[in-house]
C-alpha cells in the first residue's frame, strides 16, 4: 500500500488520490478516541517541531491545529503576521528559510494568496500543510467535512451534497468539491449567479440556482460563509436580501422530504447564510465538524511525519 | 527455500492457552480486580480467549485492547503508511491487576510501548505479561510472566501466529531461511 503514502506536503485534495483521502479518514478514526482519554496525549510526534505560520486571521483552524500538534506531543510555535518580521516586509520564503534554519520539521501555513502553500513546499525541506491559501484550497477542512459526512451516512459514495453560498471566494468549497468527487459523491453548487463560478459545470457539478432546489435535491447541505471581507462591491444587493433568497432557514428545511444534514465551516454569519434555528437544530453537525477537525489534523500530521523525507508529492499523480 | 515448522496446531494452541489461564489464576489468587489487555492485532484475539476461560457466570473478566502504534519509537522507519488500530480500555485501571496479552515476545519494544501507554490511562496495582510464544532476542530488559511456548530463533526467522478469527485457522509456525 505504499502507493497510498501522502508524500511531503498536503497542499490540496485535488492532488490526492481516492485511496490517499481514505487513508487520512481511516487514520483519523483512532485519533478521535485519543481526544476522549483522560490524558489527551500520545508520544507519536515527540521531538518534532512545528511552526504555525498564519498570514491571515483564524481562530478555529489555528486552535484546531495546535490541539492536534500538542496531542501528538510535538513542540509548536505560532507565528502571526502582526508582531513578526512579516510586517517589516520580509518575504514568505525568507521567513520560512529562517524558521528552517532553526531546524523545524513542519510548517502549517495560512496565506491570502492562492498557491502559497505549494510555493513554500517546493522551496523548503520541511513538510508543509496548507491551512487555507486564498481561494484555492483548505484541505483539512474538506477532509473533516468528509469525515463528518461519513460518520453520519456511513459512506460518501452516491451521497448528494449541495455546497451553498459564496462558492466563488471559497477554498472550503474547492477542497470539498475535489474530495467529494474523488470519493464518488454527487455535488451541486447553489448561490447567487455572481458567486457561482460557471466553469465548475465542466467538472460534472450540478448548478442549482435556487436554495429550495438544493434542499429538495440534497442529502446534505454545506453552507458556506458569505466572505464579506473578500467582497469589495456588487456581489449581492444586501445581507437581508441574501438571507431572504438564499438563507438556510427552518421553514425551508421543513419542506424537504427527508431529513437533511447541515454543515457549516464557520465562522457563521447567523441570520445571513444560516438561521440560528438551523445552526443549533437537529440537522446541524457543525460542532461534530469541529471535533472531527482535531482528529483529521492529527491524522495528517502523523501520516506526513511518518513518510520518508524524500518522497515527492506536490502535486501528485491523480488517479481520477 | 524457507522451511516451515509447525510449533502448535489448533488443539495444542487451545491446551496451551488453557494452561496459561490456569497459571494466571494461580499466580493472582483468582480473577478479582483483573483486566486483560490484548495488544493489536492478534493479542486482542488471544486475550479474548483467555477472558472466556477466566470468566465465571456473574464474574466476567474485563477485556481491553491496546494499539501501541502511537507509542512506538520508530515512526520514521516503519514506512510510509502506518496503520493505527483501535484502543479501548475499561474506564478505571486504578488498583487493578492488568495482564497484557500478546502473541509473540521478541525485542520487547512493543511491551515497552504498551507499558508507557497504560501509564497514561491510569495506575494499575500491578501489570503482568502473558505471551503465547517467547522467541528470545530481547533488546530491552523485559520478561514475560506467563509463556505458552519458548522457541529458539535467529534474527532471520519469523514466528507466525494465526488465529481463526483473523486468519481462518489456529496455528503457530516457525519460518526459517528467508521470506516465503
Amino acid at each position: 500500500m505504499t502507493d497510498a503514502a501522502l508524500g511531503k506536503d498536503l497542499v490540496g485534495l485535488e492532488y490526492l488520490s481516492a485511496d490517499q483521502i481514505r487513508l487520512i479518514l481511516d487514520t483519523a478514526e483512532p485519533f478521535k478516541e485519543v481526544s476522549e482519554r483522560p490524558i489527551k496525549k500520545v508520544p507519536a510526534l515527540r521531538g518534532k517541531t512545528i511552526v504555525n505560520l498564519f498570514f491571515e486571521a483564524s481562530t478555529r483552524t489555528r486552535i484546531s491545529f495546535e490541539f492536534a500538534e500538542k496531542r501528538l506531543s510535538a513542540d509548536t510555535v505560532n507565528v502571526a503576521t502582526t508582531g513578526s518580521s512579516v510586517s517589516k516586509g520580509e518575504t514568505l520564503v525568507d521567513t520560512a528559510r529562517n524558521l528552517e534554519a532553526m531546524r523545524i520539521d513542519m510548517v502549517v501555513i495560512r496565506h491570502p494568496s492562492s498557491g502559497a502553500a505549494e510555493f513554500l513546499g517546493q522551496r523548503i525541506r520541511s513538510n508543509v500543510i496548507n491551512a487555507g491559501d486564498g481561494r484555492h484550497e483548505h484541505p483539512t477542512q474538506g477532509l473533516l467535512d468528509l469525515l463528518t459526512l461519513r460518520d453520519r451516512f456511513g459512506r460518501i459514495e452516491g451521497l448528494k451534497v449541495a455546497i451553498c453560498g459564496d462558492v466563488l471566494h471559497s477554498r472550503v468549497a474547492r477542497s470539498n468539491i475535489w474530495g467529494l468527487l474523488k470519493l464518488g459523491a454527487e455535488v451541486a453548487i447553489c448561490g447567487p449567479a455572481t458567486l457561482i463560478p460557471r466553469e465548475f459545470a465542466e467538472l460534472g457539478i450540478i448548478i442549482l440556482p435556487r436554495i429550495e432546489d438544493a434542499i429538495a435535491w440534497a442529502d446534505a447541505l454545506n453552507v458556506l460563509r458569505l466572505q464579506l471581507e473578500r467582497m469589495q462591491a456588487g456581489f449581492i444587493p444586501s445581507l437581508r436580501e441574501y438571507n431572504r433568497v438564499f438563507g438556510v432557514t427552518r421553514e425551508r428545511l421543513a419542506r424537504a422530504k427527508k431529513d437533511l444534514v447541515v454543515l457549516h465551516p464557520g465562522p457563521m454569519n447567523r441570520g445571513v447564510e444560516i438561521d440560528s434555528d438551523v445552526a443549533d437544530g437537529p440537522a446541524s453537525v457543525i460542532l461534530p465538524q469541529v471535533t472531527n477537525g482535531v482528529a483529521i489534523r492529527m491524522a495528517v500530521l502523523y501520516l506526513l511525519a511518518g513518510g520518508a523525507p524524500d518522497w515527492r508529492a506536490t502535486p501528485q499523480a491523480d488517479d481520477r | 527455500m524457507p522451511s516451515v515448522t509447525r510449533l502448535l496446531d489448533a488443539p495444542a494452541m487451545a491446551s496451551t492457552l488453557s494452561d496459561m489461564a490456569n497459571r494466571v489464576v494461580e499466580r493472582c489468587g483468582g480473577t478479582g480486580g483483573m483486566v486483560l489487555v490484548g495488544i493489536q492485532r492478534r493479542g486482542v484475539e488471544l486475550a479474548a480467549r483467555l477472558a472466556t476461560m477466566l470468566s465465571k457466570p456473574g464474574a466476567p473478566v474485563p477485556l481491553g485492547k491496546l494499539d501501541i502504534t502511537l507509542y512506538r519509537d520508530d515512526l520514521s522507519t516503519i514506512g510510509p503508511v502506518p496503520r493505527v488500530g483501535e484502543t479501548s480500555l475499561p474506564d478505571d485501571l486504578e488498583g487493578k491487576t492488568v495482564v497484557i496479552v500478546d502473541d509473540v515476545l521478541y525485542s520487547g519494544r512493543t511491551v515497552r510501548a504498551a507499558l508507557d501507554e497504560l501509564a497514561d490511562f491510569g495506575r494499575p496495582q500491578r501489570i503482568l505479561l502473558a505471551v503465547l510464544v517467547d522467541r528470545g532476542g530481547r533488546e530491552l530488559p523485559i520478561q514475560a510472566d506467563f509463556v505458552g511456548l519458548t522457541v529458539e530463533t535467529g534474527s532471520d526467522d519469523r514466528v507466525d501466529v494465526a488465529v481463526k478469527e483473523l486468519d481462518g485457522r489456529d496455528s503457530v509456525e516457525l519460518v526459517q531461511g528467508g521470506p516465503l
